[in-house]
């Protein structure tokens, strides 16, 4: 049984002061950022993605004033709002334009600007135009596309901003619809490319299904109780009877899965490394696909009075973690790995805020730290596309650590942080969650601890596997042309990309320990309230690290023989047994999609448009022909023979005054 | 003096302008046979202006007939510009008007 939770208190709000008075440009500047790189065209194609850079570190600096303003206040009084105007106002309906600083949204503008800034500082070697024969990063439009890059990138930072930053659900949702717009135009920033348009577009008509949830749970708030303000909603959420309030959860969730890439909505976010690689690694790895934890977690007082509501978001999350780890598993493209690799990790996250109060902090905490070490990897990957001619085969790769170094030790480091390799931190929070879900009574804890364990030894191989095939081994590219007909040339890459790269390999090391020793947890209480420990689960603490880093290990051994040991064959393996076969099909993810809905939809669309084309169209076009025909034939009585029109008024005005007379004398 | 035999040749009047007006064919003497019925509609008014003693009958007819006297001028010079592009003035003829 989940146990029973016990109201949260409430923070009290306090009105903003000195730095949180500012609280308003941490998005104002990126979105000046996106809006002056938009408006000025050509002429800032020379500055502009040192602007971009610019605005978002400027961004960082605000945030980091805050908080260190706001550690200085007394826990109770760390919760704060800040004003800025009124929105809309319809009737009863009204809406702020407000900014909540509390822990949780303050660690979410940390994370957001910090990376942002790593980010944009490696999009500016990343994205830069040609410079010499090996770089196809320069698309049409030459240099406007840095500059159009930047330009969307600060647009993706203010949206997620007012995201995470909004004291009501409307802002969300409008920061929510920011960065998906963000999203869909950075997935499709290669616009020549048909698969990059396609993959756009599966990513935004994926999200709408979520966002579609989320709206009606925000509809049904707003019937509820009349206001969808957080300090108003989470104070009154007990007045809402049960249906409606697991109704509510789970459209929650619904938007929440849609943004995450989580099942059933998962299959939009591996098609997302269309984009360019840092769009891969802020986004779709670091903040973006985060939101949906951010959600669940803010919304914890909402969560906490429904064990039905909680048992759909842990289930989701345990579904999707063996989901991603196993498709991990059968991939080439060292994307989309990386990528599944994300889907299995925010699987964790929604697992553990799934727990409710005995896991909302360690969501968090795993976000943050994943926040870490999937940029550095996905920078790392884009480092290594960017030596080998932009190829993502990792069957290409092989043996580019002695032509690397910086590369190679940086996501090594990443490498080892995302297995959980002790004292890392991977370790301090995946081990906490897999902790918690043990800490859970009867099959719960049977289910979601070894479910969470088996994912565990999954990532441990499709990472070893992606390690080996990269960086070691013979060196399959060396009588090898890429797709364009090039000779490879593995080199490290600028020190612009370097040097993100080696800031995200420390947060990797470091941030685990840091955060745990710091009390993330107790940090983060205003927020979500105290982390409750469950001393009743199926297995006792002690014993959980060690079985987590046993399977891992397991894991890497597993890959070492398997792929380590024996030289990789260039072309696929064809054919191979079910499970490859399944996984390198996403599961039949996209085939199931195809065939339960996208189907019936054309179905009931060209059903719709038969009976449109029918139904609707025969009545409207037939009282149409009926008019024209009769009109066609009245307009006969025209007949140009003036006597006629005489006769025709002499009888009308005959028949007036009889009928005068009749009633006259009737 | 009885009104009614003015009423009568008023009505007699107004019949044969009517009857005039539906069967002839020239222009000319459709246009008399409308001033006919304008001026037994302008007996009729004067009549009963008459039987009842008050003025406003009398005074109706007089604008009845600036109003027939414009309206001469008007068709009198529609008629005429008609007659010299057609070289007709048969009503029957001028029917370009229609569907």
């Amino acid at each position: 049984m989940l146990t029973a939770v016990p109201p949260v208190e409430l923070p009290e709000i306090g009105g903003a002061s000195g730095a949180a008075s500012l609280a308003w440009l941490l998005f104002v500047l990126p979105a000046l950022g996106a809006l002056v790189l938009f408006v000025a065209g050509r002429r800032a194609n020379a500055w502009g993605h040192w602007l971009g850079v610019a605005t978002v570190l400027a961004s960082f600096a605000v945030g980091l004033a805050i908080f260190f303003e706001t550690l200085g206040l007394d826990p109770g009084q760390r919760t704060r709002e800040l004003h800025l105007f009124d929105w809309m106002s319809v009737g009863s309906f009204t809406v702020d334009f407000g900014v909540r600083l509390d822990p949780l949204s303050l660690t979410f503008v940390l994370l957001i600007t910090g990376v942002g800034s790593l980010i944009h500082i490696y999009s500016v070697g990343y994205m830069a135009p040609h410079d010499g024969g090996d770089d196809d990063h320069a698309e049409p439009g030459g240099d406007s596309s840095r500059r159009r890059f930047f330009a969307q990138l600060n647009l993706f930072v203010a949206a997620m901003l007012v995201l995470v930053l909004g004291n009501n659900f409307v802002m969300l949702y409008l920061g929510w619809e920011g960065v998906g717009l963000a999203s869909y135009l950075l997935i499709g920033f290669y616009q020549d490319r048909p698969s990059a348009a396609t993959a756009a577009k599966k990513a935004f008509l994926m999200n709408r299904v979520g966002d579609v949830g989320l709206a009606i749970a925000i509809f049904l708030l707003w019937l509820e109780l009349g206001t969808v303000q957080y300090s108003e909603v989470f104070e009154r959420i007990g007045e809402v009877g049960a249906p409606t309030l697991v109704a509510i959860t789970v459209m929650l969730l619904l938007g929440a899965c849609g943004k995450s890439g989580q099942f059933p909505l998962q299959a939009w976010l591996p098609d997302a490394m269309e984009g360019p690689t840092p769009v891969s690694a802020l986004i779709h790895a670091a903040t973006m696909v985060t939101a949906g934890v951010y959600l669940i977690a803010r919304c914890g007082p909402i969560y906490n009075l429904t064990e039905t509501g909680r048992l759909v978001v842990t289930l989701v999350g345990v579904v999707t973690l063996l989901i991603g780890a196993i498709i991990g598993c059968a991939y080439d493209d060292i994307k989309k790995v990386l990528a599944y690799s994300t889907v299995s990790q925010i699987g964790y996250m929604f697992l553990a805020v799934g727990l409710g109060p005995a896991g909302y902090a360690l969501g968090i905490f795993h976000l943050l730290t994943h926040g870490f070490f999937k940029a550095g990897l996905f920078l790392g990957a884009g480092s290594v596309m960017h030596a080998m001619n932009d190829d993502v085969d990792m069957r290409r790769y092989g043996g580019l650590a002695r032509h690397m170094p910086i590369t190679f030790v940086t996501f090594g480091l990443g490498y080892l942080a995302l297995i959980g390799f002790p004292l890392l931190s991977g370790y301090f929070s995946k081990d906490a969650i897999i902790e918690a879900a043990f800490g859970q009574e009867g099959w719960q804890g049977w289910v979601y601890g070894g479910a969470a364990t088996l994912a565990a030894g999954l990532t441990a191989f499709y990472m070893t596997r992606l390690v080996l095939m990269t960086f070691f081994g013979e060196k399959r590219w060396e009588n090898l042309k890429s797709d364009d007909g090039h000779d490879y040339h593995p080199h490290e890459s600028p020190v612009t990309m370097t040097a993100p790269m080696v800031v995200l390999a420390l947060g990797s090391v470091g941030a685990g320990a840091v955060l745990s020793g710091i009390g993330l947890t107790e940090w983060l209480a205003p927020s979500l309230g105290e982390l409750q420990e469950s001393d009743h689960g199926v297995l006792p603490h002690a014993v959980v690290p060690w079985l987590v880093v046993g399977i891992s290990a397991l894991g890497v051994l597993i890959a070492y023989l398997v792929v380590g040991r024996r030289p990789t064959p260039v072309e696929r393996p064809e054919p191979v047994s079910f499970p490859v076969r399944a996984a390198r099909r996403d599961l039949y993810a996209n085939a199931i999609n195809e065939t339960f809905i996208a189907r019936p939809g054309t179905w009931l669309s060209r059903a719709l448009v038969y009976v449109d084309n029918r139904g609707v169209d025969g009545v409207v076009n037939g009282t149409a022909a009926l008019l024209g025909g009769s009109s066609g034939r009245l307009r006969r009585l025209q007949t140009g023979f003036v006597r006629s029109y005489a006769l025709s008024i002499l009888g009308g005005s005959v028949l007036v005054i009889a009928a005068m007379l009749a009633v006259r004398f009737a | 003096m009885t009104p009614t035999y003015y009423l009568l040749l008023s009505a007699l009047l107004f019949a044969i302008g009517a009857v005039g007006v539906l069967v002839r064919r020239n222009a000319i003497v459709v246009f008399m046979c409308i001033e006919l019925m304008l001026n037994a509609v302008n007996l009729t008014l004067v009549t009963f202006a008459r039987i009842n003693g008050r003025l406003d009958g009398q005074v109706m007819a007089f604008f009845v007939m600036v109003v027939a006297a414009a309206e001469v001028v008007v068709g009198l010079a529609i008629i005429m510009s008609i007659f010299r592009t057609r070289r007709t003035a048969s009503v029957d003829d001028a029917n370009l008007l229609k569907y």
